[in-house]
């Protein structure tokens, strides 16, 4: 009996073939935009969240400064106010799991006719963990390393470009380079990590021991001391703990007192990245909600035309009843027919909103993902509303009078 | 004993209208026995039509009694009276009500789609009833292509497949010239024949006359019946 009404259903639809499609249409292209708009939220907030995980995750930076000099406060990371020191003593902290002191500068680098100038950053083997950061050839360098200050380095991928030639017929490794007129043997090649949120170039950069950097590159101010020392903490749980044991901590070895100025700063780059990744999640909501506007519209313009319907098939019904339909029999009737075209528009849409969504991200090399959840929410979605929109004119049609029904003209 | 098929005790009927109630059937009382043949005749707004509803159970009566084979239709649900209207009662109407868009063949099996039966079993009898009423050729064919007369010798086809024990007609000739007129009632005298309960409603004699019993409706009232039945052979064990 229910294979008999789809079957039915289907030649319905089939009647009037122009009025199902401009039903459908509405349905398709709710969907469609619904397809499409996920697949561009849900790409933004992957690839926001990629960059995330390129720069580590539970991570703190503490930066030395701002200090006062004369009333005016320089920038944050100019006076050297932390040291090594510093950093192994944060590495005693409960919670912490990594910590790298870091100093930086800029390095010219040279290797046969090719020059380049990028960011050095000295630090220690640790570094390499805490930020996630892999080779894709070669060997990081070691403990003993930093400790006798030897002159290697790992090289980005786009100092690698540019020193090596883009073609890969140099293999990097063991060749040496000069920075800043000194010879480094280069010991490995960084994986590439792609853009920062703001959009550096994280491959634009060599990574030498820390020793190294002090010692033989940036001449040295003052000993041991370092920019910034990255802290790595054990789990999201402990983040708040972390940061106020940091606090402390340092106050107490900078001899700090209450009240007064510190000479240091703690940031957490989790807690600004994952504001990013709740923006992105928040444009991705709120185009799906957008889109999710013309699933309605789609919807309501099935129950005028079902409306419609029910009223031209009026004497079709009273028939019906006259001949044994029991109310259900021909409530489920009209309900199968709007769930059908539902259905069928949902379908179209989905194809249509995934071909557009391959299309964008062929076009604008945006990141795109169809996910099977987005389809199938779109799916039940337009399903529900099928059935919620045509509802109400399959019951109209099921209290009709069979008499009246009948006479209908 | 005979059974009676159609039992109607001080039946009354009355519409609803602005300027009040208005009365269509006032104390209506008639039975009518397994394998009768009864024509209802009368002027228009006779009230016969209205009688032809409730009879078919697509109405509901104001007040009194009517018991269709033994069952009580006032106190019936919904789904029970729908299972009546689908395989108690054969409806042939005036107007041939064959749904457009359906073959011939799907239309005279579209009761038995709401009596649960499978396609194949579905075909095969509606099939059967085609070549019954001498349409086979054309079971394929669609309302519009065939004549008023072919037209209701479907819906006599879909009245009958079923297999009901009552064939209500509201004015089956109406619609066709004589000489149709004069095939389609020969077919119905074959049913009755056969021994299936008729009543019919027309305004012809000469159609009534093909009837065994002749039931005449004035003003919401049975003013003349030539067979009505005596009431010592109401002695049956129904009610």
């Amino acid at each position: 009996m229910f294979s008999a009404m789809l079957g039915e259903a289907w030649h319905a639809m089939g009647a009037n073939r122009l009025r199902t499609f401009l039903t459908m249409l509405g349905m398709v292209i709710g969907v469609g935009a619904v397809v499409l708009m996920m697949a561009i939220g849900q790409g933004a907030e992957a690839s926001v969240k990629r960059s995330i995980s390129a720069m580590g995750s539970h991570l703190f930076v503490v930066l030395s400064g701002p200090p006062r000099m004369g009333g005016a406060r320089t920038a944050t990371g100019n006076a050297p106010s932390l040291n090594v020191r510093d950093a192994n003593a944060i590495g005693e902290l409960y919670g912490v799991v990594g910590v790298a002191p870091v100093t930086m500068g800029k390095g010219q680098v040279v290797y046969a006719s090719n020059n380049w100038n990028t960011d050095i950053i000295g630090t220690t083997a640790e570094y390499m963990d805490i930020r996630g950061w892999g080779l894709s050839a070669g060997y990081p360098f070691s403990t003993s390393d930093t400790r006798s200050a030897t002159r290697v380095a790992l090289l980005g991928k786009t100092v690698v470009q540019n020193l090596f030639g883009e073609e890969d017929d140099v293999d990097p490794i063991g060749k040496t380079i000069r920075i800043n007129q000194r010879p480094f043997v280069v010991l490995g090649v960084l994986d590439s990590k792609g853009q920062t949120l703001d959009g550096r170039d994280q491959d634009d950069t060599i990574i030498v021991p820390l020793t190294t950097a002090q010692r033989k590159l940036f001449g040295n101010q003052l000993p041991g001391t370092v920019r910034q020392i990255m802290v790595q903490a054990e789990s999201d749980n402990v983040m708040s703990m972390v940061e106020d044991a940091l606090n402390s901590l340092l106050n107490q070895r900078h001899n700090i007192r209450e009240g007064a100025d510190s000479d240091f700063s703690v940031r957490n780059l989790t807690a600004i990245a994952n504001s990013a990744a709740e923006t992105a999640r928040t444009m991705s909501l709120l185009l799906g909600a957008i889109a999710s506007v013309s699933l309605l519209v789609g919807g309501i313009g099935i129950m005028n035309i079902m409306l419609v319907s029910v009223t031209e098939r009026t004497r079709e019904i009273g028939i019906r009843m006259a001949i044994g339909a029991r109310e259900r029999d021909i409530l489920m009737q009209f309900l199968l027919e709007a769930i059908m075209i539902s259905i069928v528009g949902c379908l179209i849409g989905i194809v249509i909103g995934v071909t557009g969504a391959v299309l964008v991200s062929v076009f604008t090399q945006a990141e795109v993902i169809v996910s099977s959840a987005s389809v199938l929410i779109a799916f039940s979605v337009a399903a529900s509303i099928g059935v919620f929109f045509g509802f109400y004119p399959a019951r109209k049609a099921a209290r009709l009078n069979p008499i009246e029904a009948l006479r209908y003209q | 004993m005979q059974q009676s098929v159609i039992e109607v005790n001080h039946l009354y009927k009355a519409y609803q209208t602005a300027a009040g109630d208005f009365p269509v059937l006032k104390d209506v009382n008639l039975q009518v026995l397994a394998g009768d043949y009864v024509a209802i005749m009368g002027p228009s707004g006779s009230g016969k039509s209205t009688f032809m509803n409730i009879l078919g159970c697509l109405d509901m009566p104001t007040a009194g009694n009517y018991v269709l084979d033994g069952y009580a239709v006032a106190t019936m649900a919904a789904d029970q009276v729908a299972k009546v209207r689908n395989q108690t009662i054969g409806f042939v109407f005036q107007g041939f009500n064959l749904l457009a868009r359906a073959s011939l063949l799907d239309n005279v099996a579209l009761p038995l789609v709401y009596a649960g039966v499978s396609k194949e079993a579905r075909h095969a009898r509606a099939s059967l009833l085609l070549e019954k009423v001498g349409l086979s050729k054309h079971m394929h064919s669609h309302p519009n292509q065939i004549s008023g007369g072919q037209q209701q010798r479907v819906a006599i086809a879909r009245a009958l497949v079923n297999q009901p024990r009552l064939i209500l007609a509201d004015e089956p000739t109406g619609n066709l010239d004589s000489t149709t007129s004069e095939e389609i009632m020969a077919i119905f005298d074959g049913l009755n024949q056969e021994g299936i309960t008729i009543v019919l409603v027309t305004h012809e004699t000469d159609i009534a006359e093909h009837a065994k019993r002749q039931v005449r409706f004035l003003d919401g009232r049975i003013v003349q019946d030539t067979g009505a039945v005596a009431s010592t052979v109401i002695g049956h064990d129904h009610v």
